[in-house]
């Protein structure tokens, strides 16, 4: 399968990504691992006229600490999430969602800006960051905001990215040393989450269980009340219409949510 | 546009379309056959190539993101005329039979042991997660990785 024609920019700086964005319009797309992007294209399923290249831009790559923040520029790679010694201390959760992503060479290839932007409810990273409370820097000519991950995904592979913009940091809170629980239901092999479940410090996300990474609210709330793990993680599925496909119907899916998110909890316990 | 890139350590720069992906650049540009199409949607791993020393999918990578990078191929691992330690694994152990996945097999396995030359099994198990086999039934490969594990030369 070979992607349609396009032109291809190598951005040199996130403001030279940002000016191209801007001159090329709805006609350009933003190519990052392209672990998402190229499959589409071979598919045609997405038929950029540019792609513009952020890979290789050292500004945009690179995790660093900011006061009780870790910062993570939108091109470090899964793998790098994954090993990276910082992460593992202030984040783990959010390495070990990394290092379940796909398979080796996906983490090779694959980015955090990327697997965001790009919005997949079934997804580890987007999962991760709601269940951290943490949030995206979005760029454009106009400047820089702050949008925090609970208001970032807007839908179904939809974001709060406004045209122009370039998401080019994620910043998560630092918490070494706190307890956190992370399952991912899968069949196969490098697959994608049939459910998932992240907790930490009272927060709970679901993966696949709706049209954006959802938390678990009436079992966050149980929580704060003082029910036990089992008890909580029984209202994991209230609230949501996840959608139904070969691996699983809705109901087999809500079963799911309640089961992961009791192992999360009890991980943490 | 021109991409300029070394592959198995010999400086390149062909004038490709921007959406030719690197699996076919390496095969019909570079006429080098080892990287298999199998499924061509990142899931069989039989395109595996190096790149700057990791194991990539070929063909869900285009040949302008390689651009100033380095490329191994499983033809550049036996460059001096010398089985690389992990070939003379799969050989000695027997670790192919069809021999369609090889290639994607073992470059997966020198990038897997470049990140932890002393894997267990599980992790052997675990790191060739991307890369399907329909002949051996795994067994084998996993032996293969294992006996190439620990030695000096396979991290080279
Ligand atoms: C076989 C397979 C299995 C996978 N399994 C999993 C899995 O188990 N779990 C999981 O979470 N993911 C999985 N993935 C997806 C993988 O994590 C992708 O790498 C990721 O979703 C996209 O990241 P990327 O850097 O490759 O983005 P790209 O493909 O380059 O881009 C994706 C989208 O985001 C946009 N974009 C990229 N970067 C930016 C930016 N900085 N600012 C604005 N827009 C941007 C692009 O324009 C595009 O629309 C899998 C992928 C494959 C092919
Ligand atoms: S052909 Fe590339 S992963 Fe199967
Ligand atoms: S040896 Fe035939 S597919 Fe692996």
């Amino acid at each position: 399968m070979i992607p349609a024609p396009f032109d291809y920019v190598a951005a040199e700086s996130a403001a030279h990504a940002i000016e191209l964005l801007s001159q090329h319009g709805d006609d350009a797309k933003v190519l990052a691992g392209g672990h998402s992007l190229l499959p589409m294209m071979k598919l045609r399923l997405a038929a950029p006229e540019v792609l513009i290249d952020i890979a290789r831009v050292a500004d945009l790559a690179g995790i660093s600490v900011d006061g009780d923040e870790l910062v993570i520029g939108a091109t470090t790679r899964h793998a790098d999430l994954a090993s990276s010694e910082l992460v593992r201390a202030d984040a783990p959760l959010l390495a070990h969602a990394a290092s379940l992503v796909g398979d080796p060479q996906i983490r090779h290839r694959g980015t955090i800006g990327g697997s965001l932007a790009h919005a997949d409810p079934a997804a580890d990273l987007p999962m991760a960051l709601v269940a951290l409370g943490g949030s995206v820097e979005l760029t454009s000519a106009g400047g820089t905001r702050l949008v925090a991950a609970d208001d970032f995904f807007a839908g179904f592979f939809e974001t709060a990215l406004e045209p122009g913009e370039l998401l080019t940091a994620v910043r998560v809170p630092r918490r070494p040393g706190v307890a956190w629980g992370y399952q991912k239901f899968v069949r196969r092999a490098n697959d994608w989450a049939i459910v998932g479940a992240a907790a930490i410090d009272g927060r709970i996300a679901l993966a696949n269980m709706g049209s954006v990474p959802v938390r678990a609210r009436a079992a966050e709330q149980a929580l704060a009340d003082g029910a036990s793990a089992a008890d909580a993680a029984r209202l994991a599925a209230d609230g949501t219409s996840p959608g139904e496909d070969i691996h699983a119907d809705r109901a087999f899916r809500q079963h799911l949510a309640r089961v992961l998110t009791r192992r999360a909890l009890e991980h943490i316990s | 546009m021109q991409v300029e890139l070394t592959v198995n350590g010999e400086q390149r720069s062909d004038d490709v379309e921007p959406r030719l992906l690197l699996v076919h650049y390496l095969r019909e540009v570079c006429g080098l056959r080892a990287a298999n199409i199998g499924c061509d949607t990142t899931s069989c791993g039989a395109c595996t190539v190096l790149l700057n020393g990791e194991s990539v999918k070929s063909c869900t990578v285009l040949a302008a993101q390689a651009t100033g990078q380095d490329v191994v191929t499983a033809e550049g691992l036996a460059a001096a005329g010398e089985l690389h330690p992990v070939q003379a694994a799969f050989r000695a152990e027997h670790g192919l039979q069809c021999g369609f996945c090889t290639p994607g097999m073992v470059m997966a396995a020198v990038s897997l042991l470049r990140e932890n030359p002393s894997p267990t099994e599980e992790q052997v198990r675990e790191g060739l997660e991307g890369n399907l086999c329909r002949c051996t039934g795994y067994h084998n490969i996993i032996r293969a990785v294992l006996a190439a594990s620990g030695q000096a030369e396979v991290t080279a």
